[in-house]
């Protein structure tokens, strides 16, 4: 008689204890350096490349999300921090950030070139910049024809009731790129003004989205003629072949600081602020100076194609104090006015 | 002769005190059970309803998020607008369900082993997929809006909405409605047709009086589990939702679009309270049912009928179409260069190196993930159902144990997945000025979390699916070897578990399938080392690259298949073992 | 009825008593068996037969009293430290083994030496006739062999006491009386203790030394199969047994010596009858078979004229219904059960008039 069973105990626990100890490996604790960005996919290769020719010896984690899932994530992690640093996240939210209490104020080496208006004020800044970016309209010009649509060269042109339908825009609340541009909207037009050119827009409205770049990739697939989105986002997709052209609004773009700050924990891991001074360091920022026009201090890279002249010129003056202090309120009284409309047209 | 030998007996009562120990490692394993459902789901669901009762610094304010909550339209509008669009899908799912269920059991047709598998179809996709290959038939750009380009005259359906919702929460819906209904159609008594038929009645009062009420408990399931998917489901509202809002989707967008915790925690209690009742009303009527079907009944064998068989054929035939008409979208979708302006075909978009979401390592995360949810979901939740099944000892503990493991079935993936952030992100507890720290902590963003959570996502249908079987096997399995002085634990690997193993496999690929595919616990809880491919599809998606997306859920789907080819196979393994007769 | 707590004994119930909430499903059993004695527990269904082999095999606790198998007290000791044997209706085969391995299942667990093991199951497949089957599977062998097996796995741990829950029931009725003969005749050779718990009274006479016989909870009689059967201690046990004629509205008129109607009827039987007082009322039993007809003689004593209502063929034998006139227009039915081949030498029919005779010694006589 075959013995019964014992085979089968063996077999039973050698596949319990070999799934435990993938577990195990799989979750063991690293020494290496976690890094939250929102930063677009298609950069962070190049960017960490050069990294690691200059820093062999570190460990580099990166979580990639967009802005409003990093936001989400940090400060969902707030009484238990788990990332290290944070790199190329909007502003906006490092202060929120900040806000909470969760930042470690760090003058990473050279704090001195970066322009003012892109670094927190304080001597010792809770934020650095990075590189900016700004609002663009990318629009799909085999959509724009075969609906017989103008060209929208402003913010105005978009309210024109011949767009009823074909725009889509990033929800401010989710999205960074959404809050730029209502926030630039807001400042530039001043409150009032700002709120009563929404009304119009929202009228035009198709899709709200959830991320800054979809409005962009939906008018690369002629889901939308035109989408409110950022400007790098545009030129990728004319590469891949989209049939789409991006468009700076002549009154000028909303924008923000794609900043990176240090997360206050028990122990600061000494790479850490390596990679705070890496990430401003002038090799790198010629990396950024590649595809975006205006970079903490000047990259000495050309303006790249596509870009108006004056990058600079481009944008809007824009008080991040009070975007990020205004921000909950415009918020609210975006949902209020345009989340409440649900009904999908 | 032999005789003698057995006269006298080979020495007797060679036991040993450790029996004792037996009955303690038992009851110590039913406290176990216990205790891990007390842990992965009254806690969590705990700490998830506390936090709707305070503010964002963590202040107790009552009920004063929920006021706020029903004074702002644009959050408790979605109540509306999830229940519209569940009752909807439920009255279509069901309809569709109950006349397939109907073709397969009541009908001659030909093929039904092919048209119940190809229903089955949906349950191995993510939902998103359903909203994503919706976005390529009746999108702007799709293939039904165009006219397939061009070729027809096109229509626009104004997918983005309730529409898109609908439509893929029915299809979503579906398998379960027919699985169901099938079950139910099955069990019925041919002897009341035959009594009906003998009375003179007409077919159409036959239906009523006899088919109907003879289907009311499955009937009364396939509504309740139909509203339950329809009203949590979050992949496809994601999707084609546009700017509908619902509960599902305010959820995630309180949660990661606003950093607003508390208000995710709020909707999440409002999205808890209809799926619990409808869970409790359920349980109730299905209490009900076990006394009436108590007898035995002889099976329908249905007659041919030319006319029936013909119309129910063309019905299957046209869902079946639809459903291959709209994965083979999917799949050409996710080949097409730049949808819908160059039209050639490749792996572009299978090249996930310049996308979120994770590409490749996402994709086999994802695979490690479902093979863990896998091989510990089915080992924790067959020996569970085990130890309360067979178990003769701590009836009350058992009984507890049995209502826990079966509310899983009333719990929405997202309300699991954001308790689980609460609770094992939480640094500790102050209990009566006590600070007892989080000793689970360690799980937070490991693959440990996603795994339990699947684990527990899933939980209550293996968990019947185990007690099914195991009530199928003789009760005197375990009183009889124990008589022999042979502890539980052996008869239960030597017995018990081959004679179940049908069942086992079942479980684990549920597991494995459900895994793979689910978006809504674990977008809480992935952490960006360890990305999932069904995650990775709603990133994708909210980032505009539709393609990859779609892609990626082609990834999943094939997975999946993969995996029910490998369940085929390994059923059939067993059945063919010599052991005729179960 | 024996004695309890003898040292001969080698299983004693001693006042077992268990409770399920409000409701007792024993009530107060206390009994007894000798070494290698086969007892019958007997009942109808729900009686709490069950419940009594269950207590006896540590599968419920009692809610009182006391089990002792030889000389020791095993009340609190679990089913495992029992050392019995347990064979059920189902059988409980493991289907994923052979017959070999179900019959080895509970010797493996106590014995290392795998060489004593097989040769055991060797002569255990030998013993209940089932040489060479034991590399098949119980779904590949027939109910009545399975229930072999069964019994086989059962003695294999040569238990103290060999339990058997309903054996048979699952079983067509011609293998079902081939194997009564031979369960009985194995447990003689090896001298098992053995209870049976059965419903079924044809198999407790045919194979019990003793038959206990419990209704509604209580322990109502206990005896060997001739003594229950011949004396029945009451209505419920002679009618559960067997079946047998009650005529009611009777009183004794004086030691021997009892009344229906204007009849006279003269009664030997003991205990029961001598404790009622002359002219209460009472009730008498005779069993059909008992119905003499008076065709053959008799002494005139117990003579009765009765009517023949209807005769039923029950194929060796007839079962005639019998109106017995007892005051005026009331009368009683006696049923009688007449071998075929006297029912058709008499050219018995219906509406014929026939006298009968009860024996003395085959009236029951019972409290009303």
């Amino acid at each position: 008689m075959k013995s019964f069973g014992k085979n089968f105990v063996s077999w039973i626990g050698s596949v319990v204890v070999f799934s435990m100890l993938m577990c195990i490996s799989s979750t063991a604790w690293s020494e290496e350096l976690l890094v939250y960005t929102a930063l677009e996919d298609d950069e962070i290769p190049g960017y960490l490349e050069l990294f690691k020719k200059e820093h062999a010896g570190i460990d580099i984690k990166i979580v990639r999300d967009s802005t409003g899932i990093i936001t989400a994530k940090l400060l969902a992690e707030k009484d238990n921090p788990r990332a290290d640093v944070v790199w190329g996240t909007a502003a906006t939210s490092l202060m929120l950030c900040n806000q909470a209490g969760m930042v470690q104020p760090y003058a990473p080496k050279g704090l001195e070139k970066v322009r003012p208006k892109m670094r927190d004020k304080a001597a010792t800044p809770a934020w650095v910049g990075i590189k900016a970016w700004m609002t663009g309209f990318c629009v799909n010009t085999i959509e724009l024809e075969s609906l017989g649509l103008p060209m929208p060269a402003d913010y105005e042109d978009l309210t024109n009731p011949a767009f009823a339908d074909q725009l889509a825009m990033p929800n401010p609340a989710s999205s960074g790129t959404g809050f730029l541009t209502v926030s630039a909207i807001l400042q530039s037009m001043g409150e009032e003004k700002g709120w009563d050119y929404l009304d119009r827009l929202h009228k035009n409205i198709a899709r709200y989205t959830h991320s800054g770049s979809k409005p962009c990739k939906l008018a690369g697939a002629g889901e939308v003629p035109v989408g409110i989105s950022f400007a790098y986002r545009g030129f990728m997709q004319k590469k891949k072949g989209e049939p789409v052209i991006t468009v700076f609004p002549k009154s000028g773009s909303g924008w923000d600081v794609e900043a990176n700050c240090l997360i206050k924990k028990d122990t600061i891991k000494s790479s850490a602020k390596l990679f705070l001074d890496w990430a401003i360091s002038e090799s790198i920022m010629k990396e950024y100076g590649k595809v975006y026009p205006v970079t903490a201090y000047d990259s000495g890279q050309p303006v790249p194609d596509g870009f108006p002249a004056n990058p600079e010129e481009q944008l809007v003056e824009n008080d991040f104090d009070w975007a990020a202090k205004n921000r909950v309120r415009i918020l609210a009284e975006w949902s209020k006015r345009y989340d409440v409309k649900s009904d999908p047209k | 002769m032999s005789q003698l030998a057995i006269e006298a007996p080979l020495e007797r009562l060679p036991l040993s005190q450790t029996i004792d120990k037996e009955l303690w490692i038992r009851r110590l394993l039913i406290g176990l059970v216990c205790l891990w459902m007390l842990v992965v789901v009254i806690l969590p669901i705990f700490q998830l309803l506390s936090k709707s009762l305070m503010d964002n610094a963590g202040n107790f304010v009552g009920f004063a998020n929920y006021v706020h909550y029903f004074k702002t339209p644009a959050l408790s509008n979605s109540i509306g607008n999830s229940l519209f669009v569940s009752i909807l899908t439920t009255l279509i799912a069901v309809g569709l369900g109950f006349l397939y269920a109907y073709a397969l059991t009541r009908t001659t047709i030909p093929g039904k082993a092919f048209f119940k598998g190809l229903a089955m179809m949906p349950l191995f996709a993510p939902t998103l997929l359903n909203g994503i290959s919706l976005v390529y038939l009746f999108g702007r750009k799709g293939l039904f809006t165009t006219g397939f380009f061009g070729t027809i005259p096109g229509f626009d359906i104004h997918l983005y909405g309730p529409v898109g919702i609908i439509i893929s929460e029915v299809l979503f819906a579906f398998p379960q409605a027919v699985l169901i209904l099938s079950i139910a159609l099955n069990m019925t008594d041919a002897r009341l047709y035959e009594a009906s038929d003998s009375l003179g009645a007409s077919k159409i009062k036959t239906f009523f009086t006899v088919t109907i009420p003879g289907i009311k408990y499955g009937l009364i399931s396939a509504v309740f589990v139909c509203f339950i998917l329809a009203f949590t489901d979050f992949g496809a509202p994601k999707v084609v939702g546009g700017n509908f809002n619902i509960l599902s989707t305010d959820i995630y967008k309180q949660v990661i679009g606003q950093q607003n915790f508390v208000m995710g925690a709020v909707v999440s209690v409002v999205l808890l309270i209809p799926t619990v009742i409808a869970f409790i009303v359920d349980r109730i009527v299905q209490r009900k049912q076990v006394a009436i079907i108590a007898a035995k009944s002889v099976p329908l064998i249905p007659k041919p009928e030319r006319l029936k068989d013909t119309l129910f054929l063309t019905y299957c035939a046209f869902i079946a179409l639809l459903i291959v008409g709209f994965y083979s979208t999917s799949l050409f979708a996710s080949l097409v260069k730049v949808w819908p302006y160059k039209l050639n075909l490749g792996f572009w978009h299978y090249n996930f190196s310049d996308m979120g979401g994770g590409g490749y390592a996402a994709f086999f995360n994802s695979i490690r993930m479902a093979f863990y949810s896998a091989a510990f979901g089915t080992v924790i939740t067959f020996s569970a159902a085990y130890l309360i099944e067979k178990s003769r000892q701590m009836r009350v503990l058992r009984e507890i144990s049995y209502f826990l493991s079966i509310l899983p079935l009333a719990l929405p993936g997202l309300v699991i997945g954001l308790s689980y952030i609460f609770f094992f992100n939480a640094k500790g507890w102050s209990i009566a000025g006590m600070f007892i720290p989080n000793p689970l902590g360690f799980l937070y963003a490991t693959m440990g979390i996603l795994v339990m959570s699947n684990i527990v996502h899933f939980y209550s249908v293996s968990f019947l699916t185990a007690t099914t079987a195991l009530k199928q096997l003789d009760k005197e399995f375990e009183i009889v070897s124990e008589s022999m002085g042979v502890p539980f634990y052996k008869t239960f690997v030597c017995v018990t578990v081959p004679v179940c193993m049908p069942a086992i496999l079942e479980i684990a690929m549920y597991y494995f399938v459900n895994s793979m595919a689910t978006v809504s616990a674990v977008i809480f809880l992935y952490s960006a080392n360890l990305p999932l491919a069904s995650v990775a599809v709603a990133n994708m998606d909210d980032a505009g690259d539709i393609a990859p997306a779609c892609a990626m859920s082609i990834l999943i789907v094939l997975a999946n298949l993969l995996a029910r080819m490998l369940f085929g196979l390994a059923t059939k393994g067993v059945k063919n073992e010599p052991r005729p007769g179960w | 009825m024996t004695q309890h707590g003898e040292i001969s004994d080698y299983l004693s119930v001693h006042q077992l008593t268990k409770k399920f909430g409000k409701f007792t499903a024993l009530d107060d059993i206390s009994f007894s068996t000798k070494l290698g004695e086969f007892l019958c527990v007997l009942g109808p269904s729900g009686c709490g037969k069950t419940t009594v082999l269950r207590a006896i095999a540590g599968l419920e606790k009692p809610t009182s009293g006391t089990i002792v198998v030889e000389g020791r007290d095993v009340t609190q000791l679990p089913v495992s430290r029992r050392n019995v044997g347990i064979v059920f209706q189902s059988y409980a085969l493991f289907p994923n083994l052979t017959a070999e391995d179900n019959i080895a299942y509970g010797l493996k667990q106590r014995s290392k030496k795998a060489k004593g093991v097989e040769g055991r199951v060797t002569e255990l497949l030998e013993t209940v006739g089932l040489s060479g089957m034991g590399n098949k599977y119980p779904a590949q062998l027939s109910g009545g062999q399975q229930q072999r097996v069964a019994l086989a796995r059962a003695m294999a741990i040569s238990p103290h006491l060999l339990l058997l829950d309903e054996p048979l029931s699952a079983l067509d009725a011609k293998v079902r009386i081939r194997l009564r003969s031979e369960i009985r005749q194995l447990q003689k050779r090896l001298g098992v203790t053995t209870i049976m718990v059965t419903h079924d009274q044809e198999e407790a006479l045919t194979m019990a030394d003793r038959i206990l016989i419990i209704d509604r909870g209580k322990l109502v009689q206990m005896g060997t199969p001739g003594e229950v059967y011949d004396k029945p201690a009451t209505p419920f046990v002679a009618s559960f047994i067997g079946s047998m004629n009650f005529i009611t509205k009777v009183r004794k008129m004086e030691d021997g010596i009892f009344g229906v109607g204007e009849h006279r009827l003269k009664i030997s039987n003991g205990r029961g009858a001598r404790r009622v007082q002359n002219g209460e009322p009472v009730m008498i039993g005779v069993r059909p078979e008992d119905v003499m007809i008076q065709a053959d003689g008799g002494d005139g004593i117990n003579t009765l004229n009765t009517l023949v209502s209807a005769i039923e063929y029950r194929g060796s034998l007839f079962r005639l219904s019998l109106n017995l006139p007892i005051s005026g227009n009331d009368y009683t039915t006696i049923d009688a059960d007449v071998p075929s081949e006297k029912v058709r030498r008499l050219g018995l029919q219906e509406n014929m008039h026939l006298p009968i005779h009860l024996p003395v010694d085959r009236i029951r006589v019972y409290a009303a």
